[in-house]
């Protein structure tokens, strides 16, 4: 007998068709190509950074510095080439600063043994407060013409469609062949579902969790360079936003299980359209920014006692020392 | 030279106090507190008046009220989770306190009571969350930061304009805003009452020692019946209601809302809880290190802003401090035992004279024969470790055995046993008092005494402690052999005070004076150490001049006097000196002259890695415990000696066939019984020309038949 099995992402997926429809019938100016456009590119931001969280939390992991990754690595871009730098080298510098971070965020979490989720709120506020103190004349760090030819990442088109979604789609696909496709995805999706097992039976789980931070750390780069040639300028404070509950959000809503070792590239996809359609539309509908983070908080906390149900966690299972 | 400088640094230098002192659970606590002792001086040096009393105050205030959400958050890390939603809890529950007083002007206990209740209530939503839907603390409480920070803000654009042109007069809102007693701030008293409570709370009353039991292991503490998650939800809850008190004179101090109270107090607060020393994951953790890590953590941060870092400093100096402290306090709870176990052995410099050498008719009195070869054998494979074996007027055997029981074999043949008593420690040491009491020494246990109709009763477990110990040295750990003198006073040896018996042979290793010597006196029921210092002491007999006992150093390989009484009392002299073997138990004999076993001989390896502590250091620490040196007990002999430490007589086995191993040696009624802690049977030997009426403590208290 054929039963109708409701997985995560298909109520996701549903619920993202029925909030777009009400969306675009009832909301003016939702759907129109503008705003489409506006949504697709927040979205792009949105999901590559997903990509990121996504390939750390199958790992059974989590990293909250990927906002400082978006913001200081490609404010220091900016800067440098401000400053008088070449463009090929202040990249390389930037890429360099965001392989040395994800290098410490992964041997923090793999060898020191830190929990990933409190490893990567204090290095997040340490990479801000470098940025900060050290890299930045000013918040917003300005574009120059030195940049010439980059903001095309951010506002070219190819074959008609927007930079920002052709990147987003060609990280998703260089994502999902390393998950599907490669062994050290299938290793990551070992690990996730238990490290112990995966250690057990041979599997490097230390430098692959290394691997994890720095693959996030690199794809968060690339989200901040896709943000940065959309805006031409770095507005640095966007570390203290709360869009990295955002990504959390679009990780956990489209499906993949903060337990580690569920999900794909698919689920992220999901989400990231639910959770661009619902910004989008509270930011049209004119909420303040607090009422919209209130939302999203509910929304974030009822995705997570979802997840509870789904994946349940008891005295039995519940591991020491996870919090 | 090399040799005089390696004594000296042995002799002086206390290399045993490292171990001792890192496996103290107050180190944990006591590294803070000299963190928070050098930021203190560090500050104070390079800011002027950075310690002055008025700084101070003002420094108490702050911390007394960064200092309640401190308290909420070890509370909740120490019951295995984390609180990100504090700052957010801090910034509402300021707003409630204000907005009672100012928006609705109630009196202030009204305000502080609806604001501390509200706080619990917000705290009680992620504890609900947390205990009863079992979320992950973590992602939870961050979710209700952002919800709460959220509430806080809209409310924050209807009533701040409201709150901030309202000027309370109240006397009781003055005093806990800025007042106090003899200028300790209002704040800081509070503080000060709710840290003691906490205090005792977590050591000494039942729901905190169930925090702590969920902490340090929620399934143990489920499956052993704790209401886990109730308890962890009024965790919670509790936090929320600390972060209230914190709050409220918050508000009393400032009166106003803004945009940025609470922002990343969440951070500073989890900081000063890892740096005190609470550790996440749960379990661990106090009110005094919840209170050092705050301090720390102000003087840092109140220290950097007066010196006028860039905000990003103060940001980076927190990040890399909670970073280093995390990564210490997790790596120091996984290998603190390993940690311990490598430094704990503290072999040191140990320098015997030339072994003198027994060979087979060598002319000394050692020389090897074979007179135990055919000792008739008693319980053969029915008996386990019989260190001792005492024997009764009625000729009854008694022997210890490794369960715990003291086994008595029936005359004349020793065929018939019986289980005499158990106790539940490996009984060592035996001997009976004038009342027909047998005192035997319990490894592990203490001194325990058997009345005749066979009641197992304590005499005593433990002694005075030493004030130069580290460890904790007044409970027994090895009590070894005893004698009793003619005043009924208890003479026991305790082999070490740093091992517990089976490691017996890493006692060996270190080659420290670890043993004493304690007296109990059962008149009194008073147990005092006289003696300390001794290398591994062992046997003990009362000498037949009732006024000193003669005791054996097993390492030492010696036999000492120690006069309890009369003209020489408190001396301690030598009587037998480089032993070629390592001295056990000593008994009386029947000529007036005494028996003393040698477990095992000497060895020339030993004896050189004796003189070289360093090797043996780093064999301790490189080296698996299995593949460490052995004192060698597999050859041993008995031997006879008189009250001047002469050698008369020397009992060998060369094939150690039959007969393996002797700790032990009694005489009675003209045989000699022999004991071995490794053997599983005992000896009896007929011994050629002995009194045949000798028992040796009728004989000892006067009953001659």
């Amino acid at each position: 007998m054929k039963t109708v099995r409701l997985t995560q992402q298909g109520i996701v997926f549903t619920i993202f068709i029925l909030l777009f429809a009400g969306f675009a019938v009832f909301l003016p100016g939702f759907f129109t190509a503008d705003n489409m456009l506006t949504l697709l590119q927040n979205v792009a931001v949105l999901g590559i950074l997903g990509l990121a969280m996504a390939l750390v939390v199958i790992g059974r992991g989590i990293d909250l510095s990927l906002i400082a990754v978006l913001a200081v690595p490609t404010g220091l871009l900016l800067q440098l080439v401000q400053d008088g730098d070449s463009f090929s080298h202040a990249l390389l510098m930037a890429a360099l600063l965001t392989f040395a971070f994800g290098l410490f965020n992964g041997w923090l979490i793999a060898y020191a043994e830190v929990p990933s989720i409190f490893a990567t709120l204090a290095t997040g506020l340490f990479l801000a407060g470098l940025g900060q103190t050290a890299l930045f004349k000013l918040d917003v760090v300005q574009w120059s013409p030195g940049l010439a030819g980059f903001e095309k990442l951010g506002q070219g088109a190819l074959f008609g469609i927007p930079m920002p979604i052709v990147m987003f789609a060609g990280a998703c696909l260089v994502v999902a062949a390393f998950l599907r496709r490669t062994r050290y995805g299938a290793f990551i999706y070992a690990i996730g579902d238990n490290p112990f097992a995966a250690r057990a039976s041979g599997l490097p789980t230390r430098p692959l969790i290394v691997l994890q931070y720095v693959l996030a750390s690199l794809i968060g780069l690339m989200a901040g360079l896709v943000l940065a040639a959309s805006v031409n300028s770095m507005p640095t404070r966007i570390y203290n936003s709360t869009m990295i509950y955002d990504v959390i959000l679009v990780v956990v809503l489209g499906g993949i299980g903060l337990a580690g070792g569920r999900g794909g590239v698919l689920n992220v996809v999901i989400g990231t359209l639910l959770i661009g359609t619902m910004l989008n539309g509270m930011t049209i509908l004119d909420m303040s920014y607090s009422a919209q983070n209130l939302v999203k908080g509910v929304v974030l906390l009822a995705a997570v006692i979802t997840d509870s149900f789904l994946n349940p966690r008891n005295e039995e299972t519940a591991q020491q020392g996870d919090i | 030279m090399r040799e005089a400088v390696l004594r000296l640094r042995y002799r002086f230098w206390p290399d045993h106090l490292l171990g001792e002192i890192l496996s103290k659970r107050w180190t944990e606590t006591a590294i803070p507190v000299i963190v928070l002792l050098l930021v203190a001086i560090a500050f104070s040096q390079v800011i002027p008046g950075f310690l002055s009393p008025n700084s101070l105050a003002d420094t108490a205030r702050q911390a007394a009220e960064v200092g309640f959400v401190v308290l909420g958050m070890a509370l909740v890390i120490v019951v295995g989770g984390i609180d990100l939603s504090v700052g957010s809890m801090f910034a509402l529950t300021d707003f409630c306190a204000l907005f009672c007083l100012d928006v609705l002007n109630l009196p202030v206990p009204a305000v502080a009571v609806i604001t501390v209740v509200f706080g619990a209530m917000l705290g009680a939503v992620n504890g609900f969350l947390i205990g009863y839907l079992r979320l992950r603390a973590f992602i939870t409480t961050l979710i209700t930061l952002i919800i709460y920070r959220s509430a806080y803000d809209l409310l924050l654009f209807d009533y701040s304009n409201t709150i901030a042109a309202a000027f309370p007069d109240d006397a009781l809102w003055d005093f806990m805003g800025g007042g106090g007693v003899f200028g300790i701030p209002s704040v800081a008293l509070l503080y000060a009452a709710v840290a003691i409570f906490g205090h005792i709370f977590m050591t000494r009353l039942r729901p905190g020692w169930h925090i702590t039991a969920i902490g340090g292991s929620r399934r143990s503490a489920y499956n052993s019946g704790i209401a886990v998650r109730g308890t962890i939800a009024r965790c919670y809850a509790a936090s929320g209601a600390l972060t209230a008190v914190g709050a409220l004179f918050f508000a009393a101090r400032l009166g106003t809302v803004g945009g940025d109270v609470g922002v990343g107090l969440e951070v500073t607060v989890l900081t000063a809880a890892v740096l005190g020393g609470i550790s996440l994951g749960g379990g661990r953790g106090s009110v005094t290190r919840a209170l050092v890590g705050t301090l720390i953590v102000l003087l840092i941060t109140n220290g950097l802003t007066t010196l006028s870092v860039k905000g990003g400093v103060n940001r980076m100096v927190l990040a890399g401090i909670l970073l280093v402290a995390a990564t210490i306090d997790i790596r120091w709870l996984k290998n603190r035992t390993r940690i311990i176990a490598k430094v704990y052995v503290s072999p040191t410099y140990h320098d015997m004279p030339p072994l003198p050498g027994p060979r087979v008719g060598d002319g000394t009195r050692f020389a090897q024969n074979d007179r135990l070869k055919d000792v008739t054998l008693i319980g053969l494979g029915r008996i386990e470790a019989p260190e001792d074996v005492i024997l009764d007027r009625h000729d009854n055997l008694y022997a210890g055995s490794r369960h715990g029981d003291i086994i008595r074999f029936f005359p004349p043949d020793y065929e018939k046993m019986e289980i005499y008593a158990h106790i539940g420690g490996q009984p060592l040491g035996m001997a009976f008092d004038r009342n027909d009491n047998l005192y035997v020494c319990i490894g592990g246990m203490g001194l325990y005494r058997i009345t005749p109709d066979r009641k197992v009763e304590k005499a005593t477990d433990e002694t005075n402690r030493s004030f130069s110990s580290v460890n904790d040295d007044s409970r027994l750990r090895l009590a070894d052999d005893l004698d009793i003198t003619d005043d009924g006073r208890i003479f026991f040896s305790e082999a070490t005070v740093r091992y517990e018996m089976h490691e017996w042979p890493v006692d060996g290793l270190e080659a420290r004076g670890n043993g004493r010597i304690i007296c109990y006196d059962p008149a009194t029921n008073t147990t005092r150490t006289v003696l300390r210092g001794l290398k591994f002491p062992n046997g003990i007999c009362v000498s037949r001049n009732g006024q000193s006992i003669l005791f054996a150093e097993t390492w030492g390989c010696c036999v000492k006097r120690y006069w309890f009484d009369g003209p020489k009392k408190g001396r301690v002299e030598m009587v037998m000196n480089n032993l070629p073997g390592f001295p056990d138990n000593i008994n009386l004999s029947s000529d007036g002259n005494y028996w003393l076993a040698l477990v095992g001989m000497r060895s020339p390896a030993l004896d050189l890695a004796w003189r070289m502590p360093g090797f043996r250091r780093r064999m301790a620490k490189r080296v698996p415990l299995d593949e460490w040196l052995f004192p060698n007990i597999n050859t041993g002999c008995v031997i006879k000696f008189n009250e001047a430490g002469e050698v008369l007589d020397t009992y060998w086995d060369m094939a150690g066939v039959n007969h393996p191993m002797i700790t032990s040696m009694r005489e009675h009624r003209g045989y000699l019984y022999l004991g071995g802690i490794m053997n599983n049977r005992i000896g009896r030997l007929k011994l050629e020309g002995a009194d045949p009426a000798f028992v040796q403590y009728d004989y000892r208290w006067g009953k001659k038949p």
